[in-house]
């Protein structure tokens, strides 16, 4: 049994197609056909697919497995931390007198504080934990040689980074272990013969721990750092791309046909 | 050379056949403005960069905050063969954070003589922070010692170390009479010969033999006598 059509007016009726036209495309093809057509518009106008078919579909050598996974891993903990961390700032306050009290409140009043924050805390470990696991691999495949030593050193340089992130991160719930590890922080600064004195009060904002201590730890922590993070991690991931992974050191190179050929 | 590369031009205006070049000219207008263009750009970067990199670290390292004599109590409260705890505001207008306890006691005859000789110190104030790294220590009366909580330092009773990490004898205080009043003023540091350093360092910063200069004072220090 066939069910009636619902009214329609007739603007909206479809109507056959002319003699002699081509058949006009039905409604679901056309639906079908938006993204596609969305997606032409874009690259049209921005030349986009190119460069995404070549960050993306690149040739990976035989052999390559689970262990080359932890560097997007180290890269979606990064990306973890920088969420949680901006919807942290939407409560946090960075003033001597308020921090602590706005910690406790993000944990214990705030809709999800206690997740959020939670997220974000043992995120950093988990972020620094990867980022070794990320290192050791590259260290014990050889992926360090020629040609992505330079690769190596930006990773050293996130690596550096990220411990920056962990000890300013530190000071900010405003404890008792937070002001202590920032006062022995800051003196182990001091300690370098020289410039080490000046590096401490660069660090603090002043000769003693003081209110600009907690609002320069803050904007290096949410501002400084995740900018340059960011932006070598785009270095980063451009080398990768350029000059593509390594096969793992127990793949041996196979000689190719070519080579036996050439030989005989 | 290598294959493909060209030969260099000649650097004179005048080889090159530009019209307008003269002898000895070297700068053609293409140049020219391109030094220009970056000269402006690296003017205007700088512009902005170093103001706000002054602004980050002038502050922290030149200005230092006035320093007031703080009275602590009666000259009759502090004997000269124990400590007795008092709580002083080092950094004034942040609250809990800017206390500090310090320890406080009458000169006795087994103390040196006060350094540089001018200067009159009845009473001396030590401070609580460790010269390890800059936990709170605290004066423990049986031992007749200061111990430290993190990682084991003792001082004796004067303050110099008797044990563990720490580098130079606990800071002190300056200290005045004023009515029968004990004032306590800015924090100085000493060296192992409790010799006065007006600029006090930071923990971990070894201040006998070259010490003093591989760590050197900071750049403005108030004056307290």
């Amino acid at each position: 049994m066939k069910l009636p059509l619902p009214p329609l007016p007739d603007a909206l009726k479809p109507r056959p197609a002319r003699p002699g036209e081509a058949e006009r495309a039905k409604p679901l093809d056309q639906a079908k056909e938006a993204g596609i057509a969305t997606v032409d518009w874009v690259d049209e106008r921005t030349s986009l697919s190119g460069g995404l078919r070549w960050l993306m579909f690149r040739k990976v050598p035989k052999g390559t497995n689970w262990f080359y996974t932890l560097g997007s891993a180290t890269m979606f903990a990064f990306l973890s931390q920088a969420v949680t961390g901006v919807f942290l700032a939407m409560y946090y306050d960075p003033s001597i007198t308020h921090a602590y009290e706005s910690a406790r409140y993000i944990t214990n009043e705030v809709f999800l504080g206690e997740f959020v924050r939670g997220m974000h805390k043992w995120g950093s470990s988990v972020m620094v934990i990867l980022i070794f696991l990320h290192m050791a691999r590259t260290f014990f495949f050889g992926a360090y040689k020629y040609p992505r030593e330079l690769n190596w050193l930006i990773g050293v340089v996130l690596l550096i980074l990220t411990f920056v992130m962990s000890l300013t991160g530190y000071l900010l719930p405003f404890d008792q272990r937070s002001y202590w590890a920032t006062v022995v922080a800051s003196n182990i600064t001091g300690t370098g013969p020289l410039v080490g004195p000046f590096l401490a009060d660069f660090l603090r904002g002043g000769a003693e721990f003081g209110s600009a201590t907690l609002s320069r730890f803050y904007a290096i922590h949410m501002l400084l750092v995740p900018g340059a993070i960011a932006a070598l991690i785009g270095a980063h991931l451009y080398l990768v791309a350029r000059l593509g992974t390594t096969a793992p050191p127990w793949i041996r190179a196979e000689s190719g046909e070519g080579i036996r050929e050439e030989r005989a | 050379m290598a294959a493909g590369r060209k030969e260099p031009k000649s650097k004179y205006t005048l080889d090159q056949g530009i019209p307008g070049a003269f002898e000895g000219e070297t700068v053609t207008r293409r140049r020219f403005m391109t030094a220009t263009a970056h000269g402006a750009g690296a003017l205007a970067v700088s512009a902005f960069t170093l103001p706000a990199l002054g602004f980050a670290a002038g502050s922290a390292l030149f200005d230092r905050p006035p320093v007031e004599w703080k009275p602590i109590g009666a000259t009759v409260d502090f004997p000269d063969d124990t400590y007795v705890p008092r709580v002083i505001t080092e950094v004034s207008g942040i609250g809990q954070v800017g206390r500090t306890t310090i320890y406080v006691r009458a000169r006795n005859e087994d103390d040196p003589p006060p350094n540089p000789p001018g200067y009159d110190e009845q009473f001396i104030a030590v401070s609580t922070r460790c010269m390890h790294l800059g936990c709170p220590v605290r004066y423990v009366d049986a031992a007749r010692r200061f111990i430290c909580p993190c990682h084991g330092g003792v001082y004796n009773f004067t303050g110099a170390v008797d044990g563990g990490p720490p580098v130079r004898p606990l800071d002190r205080f300056y200290t005045r009479v004023t009515d029968g009043q004990v004032e306590v003023g800015a924090r100085y540091s000493v060296n192992s010969e409790f010799r006065r350093y007006p600029s006090y360092r930071d923990p971990a910063q070894d201040l006998d033999g070259i010490g003093q200069y591989v760590y050197p004072g900071r750049f403005s220090t108030p004056r307290m006598y």
